[in-house]
């Protein structure tokens, strides 16, 4: 166990704002929203009470991946500035209240998920929660550049659950959403991971720009966009998605690709002549909530 | 009371708060979804 020593008196609980933020909601908030347009996607829809149920169950089993992950990796969030003043390496909660948090969180959203939509949507909520926690978190990401690469699966489950979870089976269309995700999250990741590498490097997290430098890194942003943006308008071509889709696809790929190749094109080492790399973070969240929203409206709009 | 007292009753007053609304919602919640499940139209 790591000795980190709370600066709050042991006898006082946790504040509540405190339990909250171990959910980590921001990061929830894409989550939700990913998972409701792999179910508004989808051919038939649920009655509403249980399509919200099965959000709700996905934002949940977002919270309990947030929590176990600071429960596991309090000694990397103490030596990081962007995570030290996260409740646990701030010594505002001790660990094992976020690891019953965060177990009773996960084991309440899959059992609620499969009463109310689909057994298939609550495995998938189950794998996609244990990925998370025990091949990113405790395996992959203090040992491997390659943890974003392979990790940023579990982040790629939830418009999958969605689907599963109106439809009751697996299509083409959500395991497409899933890839765009899949490989949407190492140029996003390494952007951000370029302009905080000094943290990482301080944590011992072996990222890419940490272990491969930062040229190498780029150009890797750059072959996973390419392979992002083919996957990001493939629905089209494939029958999946109408022109609206594939236009707007085409549109913000288009932008990614102009973004991340600035991101190839720049050789600065300093953090703070890193625009590119900043732009480039920024714009892929704006990216994924406006493909998804365009996916949505396409299937409406049809 | 000591402040350290305080501060911890205030505390544990707020999360039983919480928790109360939240059990309420999930009961309310668990109601709506039997109704979906078995059909009932109103």
């Amino acid at each position: 166990m790591p000795a980190i020593e709370m600066s709050n008196p042991a006898a006082l609980p946790a504040d509540w704002r405190d339990i909250l933020a171990l959910t980590k909601p921001r990061v929830m908030s894409l989550v939700v929203f990913s998972g409701l347009c792999g179910l508004l996607a989808a051919p038939e829809l649920p009655p509403l009470v249980l399509g919200f149920t099965a959000i709700l169950c996905i934002a949940l089993g977002a919270g309990a991946c947030g929590a176990l992950n600071q429960w596991y990796e309090v000694e990397v969030d103490a030596s990081m500035r962007r995570t030290a003043k996260r409740p646990l390496p701030a010594g505002r909660m001790d660990r094992d209240t976020a690891l019953q948090f965060g177990v009773g969180l996960g084991v309440f959203s899959v059992l609620l998920m499969g009463l109310a939509t689909s057994w298939l949507a609550a495995a998938l909520l189950a794998i996609s929660i244990l990925f998370y926690v025990l091949v990113y978190t405790v395996w992959l990401k203090p040992r491997t550049p390659q943890n974003i690469v392979i990790g940023g699966a579990a982040g790629a489950f939830p418009p999958l659950i969605g689907w599963v979870a109106a439809t009751g089976h697996i299509a083409a269309l959500p395991l497409l959403l899933f890839l765009i995700i899949f490989l949407w999250t190492p140029p996003h990741f390494w952007a951000l991971s370029l302009f905080v590498r000094s943290d990482y490097a301080a944590a011992g997290i072996p990222m890419l720009p940490v272990v491969a430098g930062p040229q190498s890194t780029r150009r890797q942003i750059f072959i996973y966009s390419l392979a992002m943006a083919a996957a990001a308008v493939a629905p089209w071509p494939l029958g999946l998605a109408g022109p609206i889709y594939g236009l707007c696809s085409a549109i913000l790929s288009f932008v990614f690709l102009v973004l991340a190749a600035r991101v190839a094109a720049n050789q600065a080492p300093d953090p703070a002549l890193m625009g590119p790399e900043k732009h480039l973070f920024a714009y892929s969240v704006f990216y994924l909530f406006a493909l998804f929203t365009v996916l949505v409206a396409d299937r409406w709009l049809a | 009371m000591t402040e350290l007292e305080d501060e911890v009753v205030r505390r544990q007053r707020e999360r039983a708060r919480i928790m109360a609304w939240l059990l309420g919602g999930f009961v309310v919640l668990l109601f709506f979804i039997t109704i979906a499940k078995t059909g009932i139209n109103w």
